[in-house]
């Protein structure tokens, strides 16, 4: 594995390096792919580290790779303030009961971003305080993002409850 | 309402030390909206009062959900475009900007310099009319009429000029991946100088009524206060974070497009309450009125030349030869029906929206129609440190704060 020029991933290698699968830099953006087990450790070391320094969790989505093994991906996009640097760190989910662990105690904003990940592609996050669906509503069936969800596919809307 | 450092003390205190503790009562659930007429934006809070003030909000988003990236997932690369448009009704162009950059990025393409500035002019256009509409709507929801028709006078005048570059006020699809729609008319520079002036002039009414009246200082300083250190921990940009004196701008810090030779500022407050909000917004609306100029003066001098990268990926065959060539008229059959095929691969890109940083993370696995496209909402994100911003003020305070964090529902639910 390489760092392509990236202070971050230079400083992953050195004291991360079991923990990483694979690195790249296509199209000019350091990415990690890391181990979900390993994720939170991970995380915070990218959030405290002080040649990292990764102040932001600006994004939080996720990939379904249907018909691939494994079928989640959740990316996370990373910003520096103090180095105006980005990263995208990657784990690899399993179709099976997705799961993997919550970023809320590092970030505030994982907090709304989980729950719409949760919400459109099924992927519980472990320890999330409060993992309730956020852009549909409770009773809504599956999870849309998902490949295997038809576009077509309605459910009738709910009236409000009380 | 009380004075303002009243307010801001009030907000301060823990409810233990509160000096009105005698006045409390057995707390209440409210629920405001999804439509309600003090908010612009159909979102609903469930807010636990105890008399008027606010112990607890929860916000529940998503009544506008409408799958944009499912629907993105199940067309070409060029119908996304379009559903770009409709994420923000304020500044259209530069959600179509994000999207085109990103698949750009996977193309590898540069577009030309006089593309570039187009889109610069289209980008502040974009940014002015969503800070219109920002200040306007919230003097409005602050019971002012006056200064909402002095923003919307300003608005409208912003939209002529939008409409004059891609012949729709609101939903312009303008960019192009690889270019934009068309280049401006060589009359454009000239009305859109006229227009600028009036809007200049409507910027000064808009500030002798508000900026300094007893009223709107009143609910907009000391209310809805974030610190630095939550704004970082919620990922919350654009006027927001520079209210609170954090200097963060994609335009400036990670510049794109031509923003490395524009001459412009970014303003920043010290406090970050809604009046330091208000007030990078309103110098804001200047600096986008600067960069204009530049930009209308730097077309003129660049003179004609080509808007769209002449890369067969992208770029549609000429209409004479498509008439007259069979090459170009299959071409021109395959980028209609299929539009272009873009690099397997995976790319974020960020730029300054009028809300912060609007990013847009593209899959392609190779074919002609994406994977996942991924947009990066501001309104969402900016939205979700409400609760800290108005637990412990007064329920009329939430009005201002909701207003500065100005979240559009069709970006925040998408």
């Amino acid at each position: 594995m390489e760092d392509y020029g990236s202070t971050a991933l230079r400083r992953l290698l050195d004291v991360h390096g079991a923990a990483l699968q694979a690195t790249h830099a296509n199209f000019g953006d350091a990415t990690a792919l890391v181990d979900p087990a390993r994720l939170v450790d991970v995380m915070r070391f990218l959030r405290d580290d002080a040649e990292c320094a990764f102040e932001m969790l600006t994004d939080l989505t996720a990939v379904d790779y249907l018909g691939q093994q494994p079928r989640f991906e959740v990316v996370y996009h990373l910003y520096s303030l103090a180095k105006n640097k980005r990263l995208r760190v990657k784990a690899r989910v399993a179709e099976k009961a997705p799961e993997i662990a919550t970023l809320c105690e590092l970030w505030a904003s994982a907090n709304w971003m989980e729950r719409e990940v949760w919400d459109l592609y099924g992927i519980r996050f472990a320890g999330h305080p409060d993992l309730r669906r956020i852009l549909l509503y409770e009773e809504f069936q599956g999870h849309p993002l998902r490949k295997d969800y038809p576009k077509e596919r309605r459910q009738p809307l709910v009236g409000p409850r009380n | 309402m009380s004075s303002s450092s009243d307010l801001h003390l009030h907000a301060k205190l823990p409810a233990d030390q509160d000096q009105r503790g005698d006045l409390h009562t057995d707390h209440q659930i409210l629920n405001m909206g999804p439509s309600h007429p003090a908010t612009h934006g159909t979102v609903k809070f469930v807010i636990e009062l105890d008399g008027e003030q606010v112990v607890d909000l929860d916000i529940h988003v998503g009544y506008l959900h409408r799958g944009f990236e499912k629907e993105c997932e199940s067309g070409s690369w060029y119908q996304c475009i379009p559903y770009t448009d409709r994420l923000n009704y304020n500044s259209a162009i530069l959600a179509n900007l994000g999207f085109c950059m990103a698949v750009e990025k996977l193309l590898g393409i540069e577009t030309p310099e006089r593309c570039q500035w187009l889109r610069v002019l289209a980008s502040e256009l974009s940014r002015l009319g969503d800070h219109l509409t920002r200040t306007g709507a919230a003097c409005l929801e602050l019971q002012a009429m006056t200064p909402f028709l002095y923003g919307i006078e300003a608005r409208e005048l912003n939209w002529d000029l939008q409409e004059m570059l891609c012949g729709a006020r609101v939903t312009s699809n303008y960019i192009r991946i690889g270019g934009v729609k068309h280049d401006i008319a060589p009359s454009y520079a000239g009305s859109a100088r006229e227009k600028i002036a009036k809007i200049r002039e409507l910027l000064v009414d808009f500030d002798d009524v508000v900026t300094q009246n007893r009223i709107f200082v009143d609910r907009m300083k000391g209310t809805g206060v974030i610190s630095k250190e939550d704004c970082i921990k919620y990922a919350v940009t654009g006027p927001i974070l520079r209210s609170v004196g954090v200097p963060l701008d994609v335009r400036k810090d990670e510049p794109y497009l031509v923003y490395d030779q524009i001459d412009f500022d970014v303003p920043v407050g010290e406090v970050g309450d809604n009046y330091d909000r208000y007030l990078v917004c309103v110098e804001e609306m200047q600096q986008s009125l600067r960069i204009i100029d530049q930009c209308l003066v730097k077309l003129e001098k660049l003179g004609p030349g080509p808007v769209n990268v002449d890369d067969p990926r992208v770029r549609w065959p000429a209409k004479g030869r498509v008439f007259n060539a069979m090459e170009e008229l299959i071409q021109q059959f395959k980028s209609v029906t299929e539009g272009p095929r873009v690099p397997k691969g995976e790319a974020y890109t960020a730029i300054e929206s009028a809300n912060g940083e609007l990013g847009f993370y593209v899959v392609s696995d190779g074919s002609a129609q994406p994977v996942k496209v991924r947009c990066r909402p501001p309104s969402f994100i900016n939205l979700a440190p409400l609760p800290l911003m108005v637990r412990g003020s007064m329920l009329a305070d939430l009005i201002p704060t909701f207003d500065f964090i100005n979240m559009i529902g069709g970006e925040c639910d998408r």
